[in-house]
């Protein structure tokens, strides 16, 4: 029943000749209720969203995409690609084994390293690498790559997602924190695309 | 049973239900709608009040947390007495469910029941189809295994794709920037709370409209249904031969029903729950995730799809595909219902059911991914390796050693990912292979940098020999002539 029914109804059971005015008073305050319910819905509304979307604001996350260590340069040897692990920088209480993350660390020369995200290109599968072939392949749907992280062969359109990395006093640390999609950090490195 | 009698008019008199029910089990059917084709909505609804029961005892002791979700799954399936068997009744039910739902929707299509004035019951069950696909996937994220956190992934890399929003669904979906505690949190949030709500609303809506506009009458060849007529025309034919829904109709649902049930708890107790597979460990790499069944056809089509093309592929087709069957009752909604007069309605079912059978049979055993072990675990076959030089042999070794068998089977062993290379000396002379080995190309990596010009020497020494045993390898004419080597000698079947 709509309030112009009820008040209709209320006109026609009315005996004591209601004034026109006091009935439209009526429907002024229950249309004031509604607009004083729709402005405390809007209010409401401000953190709500707030809370949904707070995974999305990412900026003031702190915390998020920072420089985390992946151990000592001897655990990486000159010319080789070892797995290494991280701990997720945004790690919660929940998180279990979730938050350690692992990463492929290529030494090319003893001076100069690459730090690979785990992730397939293509659709985020964990890549594996086969240092006698020299190539990273991935068992999802077979994308391929070679040592430097470029794409070599599959489904992937680019070379591995690589990780901004630096060394301080002998360790290596890596800028993480994200999950490589496809869709972002589509180069993670400024300045210089990751593949060929 | 007079007490009893007493209780129901002491309800009704304060309900007043008693009426309405009455009328709604006993509203008349058109005779022939009283069908073994028109069970499996109720059929569906049966096992949807299973996968709630079981789904609420599943909860007493499920624990959705990324750290704790995989072992209390482990508690369920070993310590609680019986919980396997409902987590395998969960499990199987929602493969039912799934089933039954698309074979509901083939027979309402072939039916021509879409059609006016029931638009609104077809498309509040495309909604059903998205909301009972969206409870498998959040139900395989809460099986929290290495498949579940993998195919997290792979659910975030398809969503990043969506231009300028991607990173902020991903972000949205998995509850922060990573695959985390709260990840899981959310989806069962979905799984339990927000999907099934959205379920029930459907399904109420869905009942609604099939008790307001009334069952599809029985399609005949050349009664056509018009806007202006159709209502008249089944209102007549209730009111001629129809029968009441109880008993008349209802007694083969419930028969079905209970025909599917029992179906669950068998294939539940001969088959067991589903997993849970791996912990999701993400440092545990040694693992190929794949997603459950319903899915594996989207699974194979990104492996078919050009890499160029996949992005909008994956974008754009689900939606028009979605838009085309919401807009079907408006576009089709007069004029035949039954099939033998709806040939391309009959041949786009067939068309959609041999795309998926096909992509999901290939999802079953992915021959495009590469056995990750196959270098180390599937030997080259000695009849390969037998009477071959040692500079052949070396070569089946670089073979093995350089992972080749895990994209190129040898006697039906190895990956599937790149040609049988069994007759491969057939195909490619040795100069072809020296290319193919060295530059790659088609699918296949360049293994140039990767390979001493002895090890390239030896590998293609060995292909060589792989042709059968009465035909000769592929040789260059000009090559043989330019540098004077009998063709034929190397042409010979060794041995």
């Amino acid at each position: 029943m709509t309030p112009h029914d009820e008040a209709a109804e209320q006109r026609k059971q009315s005996t004591s000749g209601l004034s026109e005015a006091g009935i439209s008073r009526r429907v002024m305050l229950f249309q004031l209720a509604l607009l004083f319910n729709g402005l405390a819905a809007a209010i409401l509304a401000v953190p709500i969203l707030g809370y949904i979307l707070s995974p999305a604001i990412r900026e003031k996350k702190i915390g998020y995409e920072s420089w985390l260590s992946l151990g000592e340069l001897e655990k990486f040897p000159a010319g080789q690609t070892r797995l290494a692990t991280y701990r997720n920088p945004v790690v919660t209480p929940l998180d279990g084994q979730t938050a350690d993350i692992p990463c492929w660390v290529r030494n090319i020369d003893g001076q100069k390293f690459q730090v690979f995200a785990i992730n397939c290109a293509h659709l985020g599968c964990p890549v594996r690498w086969f240092p006698k072939s020299g190539l990273f392949l991935c068992p999802c749907h077979g994308g391929a790559y070679y040592e430097d992280g470029s794409r070599a062969s599959g489904p992937p359109l680019r070379g591995l997602f690589e990780y901004p990395h630096k060394i301080q006093d002998g360790v290596l640390f890596i800028k993480a924190g994200e999950l490589p999609t496809p869709g972002q950090a589509a180069n993670r490195v400024q300045g210089r695309p990751t593949c060929a | 049973m007079r007490l009893i009698d007493n209780i129901a008019t002491w309800l009704d008199q304060r309900l007043k239900l008693g009426a309405t029910i009455r009328e709604t089990a006993e509203h008349p059917v058109p005779r022939e709608s009283a069908s073994w084709f028109y069970v499996f909505g109720s059929a569906a609804l049966t096992v949807f009040v299973l996968q709630l029961v079981t789904g609420i005892l599943l909860a007493l002791i499920y624990v959705p947390s990324a750290g704790e979700a995989w072992n209390s799954l482990q508690v369920l399936n070993h310590q609680i007495t019986l919980g396997w068997f409902i987590r395998a009744l969960h499990g199987w039910g929602s493969d039912f469910m799934l089933a039954l739902v698309l074979i509901h929707m083939v027979q309402v299509f072939l039916f021509g029941a879409y059609k006016f004035p029931r638009e609104l019951t077809w498309i509040m069950g495309v909604f059903l189809l998205l909301v009972t696909l969206g409870m498998a996937f959040t139900g395989q994220v809460l099986r929290f295994d290495q498949d579940a956190y993998w195919g997290l992934g792979i659910g975030a890399s398809i969503s990043s794709r969506v231009p300028v929003l991607g990173p902020l669904i991903v972000n949205l979906l998995l509850g922060g920037p990573i695959i985390g505690g709260a990840t899981l949190s959310r989806f069962f949030a979905l799984h339990v709370f927000v999907i099934p709500g959205l379920l029930i609303a459907f399904v109420s809506i869905h009942l609604l409209l099939v008790l307001k506009m009334g069952i599809n009458d029985w399609p005949m060849p050349g009664r056509i249904v018009r806007r202006a007529t159709y209502l008249q025309q089944y209102h007549e034919l209730t009111q001629k031969q129809g029968v009441p829904f109880v008993p008349q109709a209802i007694w083969k649902d419930a028969m079905v029903s209970g025909f599917v049930l029992l179906s669950i708890a068998a294939c539940a107790v001969i088959y067991g729950p589903f997993g849970p597979g791996g912990q999701p460990d993400p440092t545990i790499i040694q693992t190929a995730p794949r997603p459950d069944f319903f899915f594996l056809w989207v699974y194979a089509s990104l492996s078919y799809l050009p890499p160029s093309a996949e992005t909008p592929i994956l974008l754009i087709v689900p939606a028009i595909g979605i838009l085309g069957l919401l807009a079907l009752p408006f576009v089709a909604g007069e004029g035949e219902k039954h099939w033998k007069r709806r040939p391309i309605a009959v041949l786009s079912v067939l068309l959609i059911a041999v795309a998926l059978g096909t992509l999901t049979h290939l999802g079953e055993y992915t021959p495009w991914s590469p056995v990750m072990d196959a270098w180390s675990s599937q030997p080259i076959p000695a009849e390969y390796l037998m009477g071959r030089t040692a500079l052949e042999r070396r070569g089946a070794l670089v073979f093995q050693a350089k992972q080749c068998h895990n994209c190129h089977s040898l006697d039906g062993q190895g990956g599937q990912r790149g040609p049988a290379l069994d007759r491969v000396a057939v195909r490619l002379t040795l100069d072809q292979l020296i290319r193919q080995v060295i530059q790659g190309g088609g699918n296949m990596p360049a293994y140039g940098k990767n390979l001493t010009p002895a090890e390239t020497n030896a590998l293609v020494a060995f292909l060589e020999t792989l042709h059968p045993a009465g035909q000769s390898p592929a040789h260059d004419a000009s090559r043989d002539a330019a540098l004077g080597t009998p063709a034929v000698e190397s042409a010979l079947p060794r041995q």
